[in-house]
Order: C-alpha cells, then structure tokens, then sequence
C-alpha cells in the first residue's frame, strides 16, 4: 500500500531554524533516506519552504481568490512529505517513526486512496 | 428441540464465535462478511444440531461450515478471485457433515484478531467496541446498551472502525518482538476497561453491563494461553478473577455496600480466588514485574486468611506509584499506610494529593479523609469530609454507605 508521511514542524518554535538557504540535506536525513531506498519502500519525497511563502488559492462564483500563507493555521505546519510503498500501517507506522523530524514534530500517516 | 441442544449452542458460541470470526477475518479479510458468515453458522447448528446431535469438536464444525458460507457469498458478490479462491481451497479441507475435523485443521486465529482489534492507530472507543463485536460475539444494540450511547452511535463506531482497518491498512497479525511490549499494553487495556465498566455496573441490575466483567475474564483466559510467557497478561487475569471472586460479598441482602474488611469471607468465589493465586504466581515466575502484577499482588493480600497484612500492602502501592504515579495509587497507598502506622501518617500523604487535582471529582478522596479524621476522634472534620465524599459519589448504594458513616460520625 502507498502512504503519504507527512512531516509537520512548529515553525514557530524554531523546529526548522537550522534549515539555511544553500545548506546540504542533513546526515540524519541522508541516512534515513538511504536506508528507505536500501529497503525499497521510499516513492519519492521532498522539503517545503515555510509557510510563509506560502500561498492559498480559492475559486469562489468563478473569482480566484488569492491570499498570502497556508490553508489553515494550525501548531504546526507541513514541512515536507515522503511517498513510501509499505506492506501495511505497521510497516508505515516503523517508517514514519524513522523520519528525523518525527523526533521534534509529528509524522501524519495517510494512506493513499488509490483510483 | 431439547434444552441440551440449545445449551450446547449457546455454550459454543460464547466458547467459538470470536475463534470463528477470527478464522473468517483472516481468510477473507472481510470484517463484515466474517461476521455474517459466523452468525449463520450458529444459525445452522441451531437447525442441525438437534437432528444430527451435538459434533465432537463444535468450534471446528462451526468455522468448516463458516468458510463454506464464505465461499458461497464471495462467489455471490464476486469478490477477488484470489481471495475466493483461497478460501475455497480452505473450504476443501473439511465437509461439514464430516465430524473428523481436527483442531490443528482449525488454526486459532484470535490473537491476531486481538491485535488489530485493540491497534493503537483505532480509537481507544472503538478498540473496545471491535473487541466486544468481534471477538464477544456482543451484538451492536448490546455494545450500545453497555456503554450508555444510542445504537446508532455504536454502529456507525463499528463500522468506522472497520473502514479504517481495511483503508489504512491495519494488519491482521500478532505484531513484531520490537512493538509487541506497546502493542500487548493496548489489549490489556481494552481488557482492564471491559473489566471495570462491568465491575462498577454491578452492584446495578444491569445484566448487560454486568456481563462485560465475565467478557473481560473470559477473553483474559484466552489471551494468556496464547500468551503464555505475557507476564502482566497473567497479572491482569488474576486481579480481574481476584476482584471477581469478592464481588458476590460486595453488597449486603439489603443491596448496601460493604466495605472489604467487613465482608463476609464464606460468599468469597475460593475456585477463583485460587486461579487468581495460581495465575499470579505464574506471572510472578517469568521475572517482569508490572503495574498488572503489581495489583494483582495488592489483591491477593486482600484475601489471605487472618488479619489483612497492610505493611506490605502499603509497599505493593510505593512499588505500584514508583511505576506509574498517579493520584488514584497514591490515595490508595496513603490509605494502606493509615491501616499499617495509623491514621496520622494516612492523612500526612493523603495532604499531598492535590485536591482540585486529578481527584477533584473522586468520591473516595474526601471519604478517605473522613475515614482517617473518624479514626482520630475529629467528628466534625470528618463529617464534613463524608458530606463532601456523599455529594460526589456516584450510585445510590455508595450514596446510603456514606450517608450512614456521616451519621456515626455526627452521633
């Protein structure tokens, strides 16, 4: 089954302050990403900017409406996902707990509505 | 249709129907269809059993006849073919009519069924509610009825709960060594919850609710044969037999209740009392203590022979509160201590139990305070604490036992 891990970080809190323009991908994600791929259950996954280059599109009576940050305001806020291909939420659940930033946010596990 | 075959029907089911569903939910990997499936099994025995006499082996008959059932309406509603086909090819290992079935034909499939029952990644609500549908054979209206929601509420629970099993892909399988310690802690949960809602309900005449304490025993008992090196499932199934053996002494002919040391030790259950012992010990032998163990030990001291020995009641709870702090276990640990030095040292530990804390709505806290200020010879301090303690109690027989304290205090 495909999963969508998505990493949530309080940008608030500085849970991403170390993250610098031009900065290589830390060792601990380079580790953990190795070890996914080694695994065969890393699809694909990338790093979001903040929230506050974030902006938010809605079409309203046929009017775009666009305004400036995320969806929702919430504690913390989306800083990057991973698609993995697990055998079952077990297997998604020992992923997730393995992402670097599930040891100073929170990994949201959903799985993918397949079509 | 005689009463021995209706007997023999409802014995297996309460013995078979979650090792039916079980099966069928492995096989099939179809809540809902497993279910169906296993009711009309027991609705066949119903018809043959009487005709044909009661099989040897019922919890093998009833799965044979479940999976045919399986087979007939995966074929029906066309489900995958693998899946039809793998549960035809277990259909072919036995005929129903064929009584030669064997147990190792028939593999137990509850524990696995308890896991994804009680995963961490399903609601602790709906933990309890799969549990009891799937592996107690309680029906929807039942679950509603014991844990005072409308039925509607319970059943859209259950189906939820289903749905998410099947979207988010909960395993059905006994987890990996390295989760199992997390894992087993959830189901003991569930267990211990069943256990309580029950226990609490009985001194009411609700028979349903009542019944979640046999329940929790019962799938207690099972869980430790399948688990038999799970210390703290042993220690969880002595203390649920221990209380369950007092429980008949719990209340008086008046229907008042009865506080421990003043009940009457001949209406105690001694069978179950020495499978709590023989449990506990068990537990005791495989070397990994745990809060479970821990309070089954407290039991026990409970229904020793002779003068209740407090001394070491009181350092079961220091060892019990060292594991898990908790007001609850320091209230109770502050009481065993007034039993052993007296009711000084009770009230000194019951002080630092904060009272607009996790207690503030716990009957037990002020009437554990009264009980101790009685003690002393402080009347009025003690009848305020039982007027305190009978405004927060939560049944009429806890109400009439606090009222007549308040009264010998004031006397």
């Amino acid at each position: 089954m495909r999963y969508l891990l998505m990493i949530a970080l309080d940008e608030s809190a500085g849970a991403r302050d170390a993250e610098v323009e031009g900065a290589e991908i830390t060792p601990e994600y380079a580790a953990f990403m190795k070890d996914m791929a080694e695994r065969g259950v890393l699809l694909g996954g990338e790093r979001l900017r903040l929230t506050s280059d974030a902006t938010t599109v809605r079409v309203r009576n046929g009017e775009t409406l666009t305004t400036d940050g995320p969806f929702a305001e919430t504690k913390e806020q989306l800083a990057g996902y991973f698609l993995v291909d697990c055998k079952d939420l077990d297997d998604a659940i020992d992923v997730a707990s393995r992402i670097p930033g599930a040891q100073n946010g929170s990994i949201e596990v959903r799985p993918i509505w397949e079509m | 249709m005689t009463a021995d075959v209706e007997a023999a029907v409802a014995d297996a089911f309460h013995a078979e129907w979650g090792r039916v569903v079980a099966t069928l939910v492995r096989l099939t990997g179809d809540w809902d269809l497993a279910e169906e499936c296993a009711q009309d099994a027991f609705a066949t025995a119903l018809e043959r059993w009487p005709r044909d006499g009661i099989p040897r082996r019922p919890g093998a008959w009833l799965t044979t006849v479940a999976r045919h059932r399986a087979v007939d309406r995966s074929r029906r509603q066309r489900l995958g073919e693998s899946k039809t086909q793998e549960v035809a090819v277990m259909a072919a290992g036995a005929d129903e009519d064929d009584d030669e079935v064997t147990d190792e034909e028939v593999p137990d499939d509850r524990l696995g069924l308890m896991f994804t029952c009680c995963h961490p990644a399903l609601s602790f609500e709906a933990q309890v509610a799969l549990t009891l549908r799937t592996l107690a054979g309680m029906t929807t209206p039942e679950i509603a009825h014991a844990f005072l929601v409308p039925e509607a509420t319970m059943a859209q629970r259950l189906v939820r709960a289903k749905r998410k099993i099947r979207n988010a892909g909960i395993p059905f399988a006994v987890p990996p060594s390295h989760q199992l310690v997390e894992r087993t802690g959830a189901v003991l949960a569930v267990l211990y919850l069943l256990f309580n809602e029950g226990y609490s309900a009985s001194s009411g005449t609700d028979l349903v609710r009542r019944s979640l304490t046999a329940e929790a025993i019962r799938l207690g008992r099972i869980l430790c044969t399948l688990m038999p090196d799970e210390p703290e499932a042993l220690g969880l199934l002595a203390l649920m037999v221990f209380h369950d053996a007092r429980s008949p002494a719990r209340l008086d002919a008046d229907g008042e209740l009865v506080v421990l040391t003043d009940q009457d030790r001949t209406l105690w259950d001694e069978a179950a009392i020495d499978e709590g012992r023989t449990r506990l010990d068990a537990a005791l032998r495989l070397r990994r203590p745990g809060p479970f163990q821990v309070q089954a030990a407290i039991a026990a001291c409970h229904v020793e022979d002779g003068p209740t020995d407090w001394t070491e009641i009181a350092g079961l709870y220091e060892h019990l509160f060292a594991m898990s702090p908790s007001a609850v276990i320091a209230l109770n640990r502050a009481v065993a201590v007034s039993m052993s030095e007296g009711p000084e040292a009770g009230l000194a530990l019951l002080d630092r139990i904060a009272p607009d804390g996790e207690l503030r709505a716990y009957h037990l806290l002020p009437a554990a305070r009264a009980d101790m200020l009685r003690r002393l010879g402080r009347r009025a301090e003690a009848a305020e604490a039982y007027r305190r303690a009978f405004d927060l109690a939560g049944t009429d027989a806890e109400r009439r036992y606090l009222e007549r304290r308040l009264l010998e205090a004031t006397a």
